[in-house]
């Protein structure tokens, strides 16, 4: 569960194209060039410069949102660019260009082909890397994440409705032994599931996470109808209830079986959503938070890890191009983490929280962090 | 004489207002390099109209403390202890010690007046702010014990629980609070722990927090400080030279409470202990942490451009018709225009109080603000921003509390005293 409920339904990719950092690269230096742009300029510092990082400072001088662009030799395909910069502010380009001909182009108020001016990178004779490849080996990474989404979300669905059948049946021992296995399939495609606003709060919510007039429903509160024990001074729910939020359960993942079926992901998105998956380790699972009534956090947990994993696996043709040692130790760390995960194994899933010492956490916490801080690298290397 | 100051070099200053601290320094002949300038304000009057540590331009360090009273305390002795508190207070914002005796003085048998730490420090603009905790006048079992429940301000009730919150008690609410601001940790520390001391038997510490880094500015004249996430914090906030806004939007009015007259030209305080996940946060790509705050993180401007203190343009949209400004950004959630205008004097300081288990810093924003209503100025706009601001993702509100904060004292008077008038 997303801490904030309601976000607008924005869905993932519809915002993330471009890497621009605030790095304060050292003037002077010909691979960092500044932009003054205007409502009707576009000036940038130089007209070439050598293969390599290239830093682009520009600024907006005019009175309208604007945006940069480089573009390929053919004037049409976007090699890099920066969006919504808003009058008066200023944001950097960073990206890696191999020898040849380009264009700047600023596109004030957003429209039109843009102010254009031609850009020559010559060879430094330092070695970037093919290029050519990157927009294939981007389309790969998203059809592959597409499809794991999709499967994890048909999957999700068939157990829902068992589970909410077992619910409403009231064949308890059923029901608790399924909720861990038919939850896995939403951890894994968390951060994919959460974007959606409105169902999230529904689906997901923890207690503590309503105020006075919200309605509990979703998970959890079926979770905490199931595992009463530390529930104190816990009215069971009736039939009628556990019908109600039972059905709304699967209704709502129909309809985000509904809304997965043609979502489309950017390198970006996909890279930021392995490092959302470990983010929620992290603040939810390690603490055995989310999981309270039933303490089944580490198969959160593991699910969670299994999608930053997928994530992070189309993403490598891609990371193993740009940086190879980076993409090594997020590999390394991924074995270490789940080398320690395997041993808390019991059956087919796992011991529950309680079961963990507070040594066993913090292990598992520091192989977290050990994985996290390489892995949120890997957006902004892959976009440069 | 040099027995009623923290040190005898302190002489008369007793409780002189603003001027004590230049006849600190001349007093002193001291070898202090501090600047004439920095010393004159040095010392805030304890007495006015007002408490001081509210319009006061916000000092760098906080130690707040929270406390219960102490079972079998009646209204003559909370009285006393009022008194009790301000005498000292009083001193020890103009640079004395917390009792009548300074810290190196007294029987060789008895423990001293005061604890000493602040002994050779000057007054480092330290204010002594009390609040009314809503248990003052109501305790856990509904008893009127000070005979005072007929006066309690109608908005002077526990706040209610806002999406997401995982509160601590031990860390929430509270019959008195104390907030102590100084330029010098050691300062605010010392008055928070002399004040305790004072209050043993009749009133027990509940909680405490301190702060280092003020988050707001209070008056115009300060740079807006960074927050723990990196980003200038309070750009909007009230200023102490906006007295019309702070009228309208910070101190009680005459007649807004007919059965609490006594508030008037007080206020509310609201704090929140705000733990941050900085360590996720610390992963998250530059454009998210702009996103998500609506600013730029260097300049503190709006994505929607221009400069800092330049309104923000909501309405301007960016590529695919998307606004430039997230409707789910912590400005366009927190922005006046989207809470009926309503306006707060933050007054928060970053905290780290060590680590937890795992290895995380236990790191955030202490929130403080003042507010003439928190059911106007506080509550409607905390829930909107607990259940939409992409922040919250980031953030855990882990403790509460909400004050009455009595007006000013005059000089005879204990801080509250219309209250039991």
């Amino acid at each position: 569960m997303n801490r904030r409920l309601v976000i607008p339904a924005l869905v993932a990719g519809l915002l993330l194209t471009s890497a621009c950092t605030d790095n304060t690269a050292a003037t002077g230096d010909a691979r960092t060039l500044t932009v003054n742009a205007s409502d009707t300029e576009c000036n940038v510092s130089a007209a070439e410069a050598p293969s390599g990082t290239l830093t682009f400072k520009v600024t907006n001088d005019g009175s309208k949102i604007n945006e940069f662009y480089l573009l390929a030799d053919d004037g049409l395909r976007i090699v890099a660019e920066i969006e919504n910069i808003g009058p008066g502010l200023s944001r950097d380009l960073v990206l890696t260009a191999p020898a040849g001909n380009y264009f700047t182009a600023c596109k004030p108020g957003m429209v039109g082909d843009g102010i254009r001016g031609g850009f020559t990178v010559t060879d430094s004779g330092e070695d970037v890397g093919p290029k050519g490849e990157d927009a294939e080996l981007v389309a790969e990474a998203d059809a592959q994440y597409a499809s794991y989404v999709r499967d994890q979300v048909d999957q999700l669905l068939v157990k829902t409705q068992t589970f909410a059948d077992l619910v409403k049946a009231r064949d308890d021992d059923a029901a608790r032994a399924l909720y861990a296995d038919a939850r896995v399939h939403w951890e894994r495609v968390e951060t994919v599931a959460e974007s959606f606003g409105d169902l999230d709060p529904q689906m997901d919510a923890r207690e503590a996470d309503l105020e006075a007039g919200d309605e509990f429903t979703g998970w959890h509160r079926l979770e905490k109808d199931l595992w009463p024990a530390r529930a104190e001074g816990y009215t069971p729910m009736t039939d009628e209830e556990r019908a109600a939020v039972a059905d709304r359960l699967v209704a709502d993942t129909n309809t985000l079986y509904d809304r997965t079926r043609d979502m489309t992901f950017t390198a970006s998105d996909i890279a930021n959503g392995a490092k959302g998956l470990l983010d929620e380790v992290a603040t939810g699972k390690v603490t055995g938070e989310e999981e309270y009534w039933s303490r089944t956090d580490l198969w959160d947990f593991q699910a969670n890890v299994d999608g930053a994993k997928v994530a992070w696996e189309g993403l490598r043709p891609l990371l193993q191009r740009k940086d190879e040692a980076l993409d090594s130790q997020i590999g390394q760390a991924f074995a270490d983490l789940q080398t320690l995960l395997d041993k808390h194994r019991s059956g087919d899933g796992f011991v529950t929280y309680d079961q963990l010492s507070a040594s066993d956490v913090k292990e598992l916490a520091d192989s977290v962090n050990t994985l996290s801080e390489p892995l949120s690298k890997m957006a902004g290397v892959i976009l440069s | 004489m040099s027995d009623l100051s923290r040190r005898g070099l302190f002489g008369a200053v007793g409780v002189g207002g603003a001027a004590a601290g230049a006849l600190v320094l001349a007093a002193a002949g001291s070898a202090s390099p501090s600047s004439k300038e920095e010393t004159v304000s040095d010392a805030y009057p304890y007495f006015g109209v007002h408490q001081g540590g509210i319009v006061t331009p916000a000092q760098d360090r906080m130690h707040f403390a929270a406390f219960d009273t102490a079972p079998g305390l009646d209204r003559d002795a909370l009285i006393g202890l009022l008194r009790d508190w301000t005498d000292a207070a009083s001193r020890m914002t103009q640079g004395g010690s917390a009792g009548e005796l300074d810290a190196m003085s007294g029987s060789y048998d008895a423990p001293p007046e005061d604890t000493g730490e602040a002994y050779d420090l000057p007054p480092s603009g330290l204010t002594i702010t009390f609040g009314f905790g809503p248990g003052l006048f109501l305790d856990a079992a509904g008893a009127d014990r000070f005979g005072i429940a007929a006066r309690r301000p109608a908005a002077l009730e526990r706040l209610p629980h806002f999406v997401a919150d995982n509160l601590d008690p031990n860390l929430s609410d509270g019959d008195l609070c104390i907030q102590a601001c100084a330029h010098d940790p050691q300062v605010a520390v010392h008055a928070i722990r002399n004040l305790t001391r004072i209050a043993f038997g009749r009133a027990v510490l509940r909680w405490s927090q301190l702060g280092f880094g003020r988050t707001s500015s209070t008056s115009v004249d300060q740079a807006t400080p960074r927050n723990l996430f990196g980003f200038k914090d309070g750009t909007m906030g009230l200023r102490a030279e906006q007295t019309d806004l702070i009228d309208a939007h910070v101190w009680v009015q005459a007649g807004a409470d007919p059965a609490a007259d006594w508030l008037v030209g007080g206020s509310y305080m609201v704090a929140r202990k705000i733990k941050m996940q900085i360590e996720t946060w610390d992963r998250a790509p530059m454009r998210e942490q702009e996103n998500i705050v609506g600013r730029t993180k260097r300049e503190g401007a709006p994505l929607s451009g221009g400069v800092e203190f330049d309104q923000p343009d909501f309405t301007l949209e960016g590529r695919g018709g998307v606004p430039v400004m997230d409707v789910a950004s912590h400005v366009a959630i927190a922005h006046p225009d989207h809470n009926d205008g309503v306006q707060m004097l933050r007054r928060g300081y970053n905290y780290v109080d060590g680590n937890d288990q795992l290895g995380r810093l236990s790191a955030g924003l202490f929130f403080i603000a003042f507010v003439t209503d928190p059911r106007t100025h506080y509550i409607p706009m905390q829930s909107r921003l607990s259940r939409n601001d992409l922040m919250m993702e980031y953030l855990q509100h882990i403790g509460s509390g909400l004050w009455a904060v009595p007006p000013g004292v005059t000089e005879g008077e204990f801080v509250g005293q219309a209250l039991f008038a």
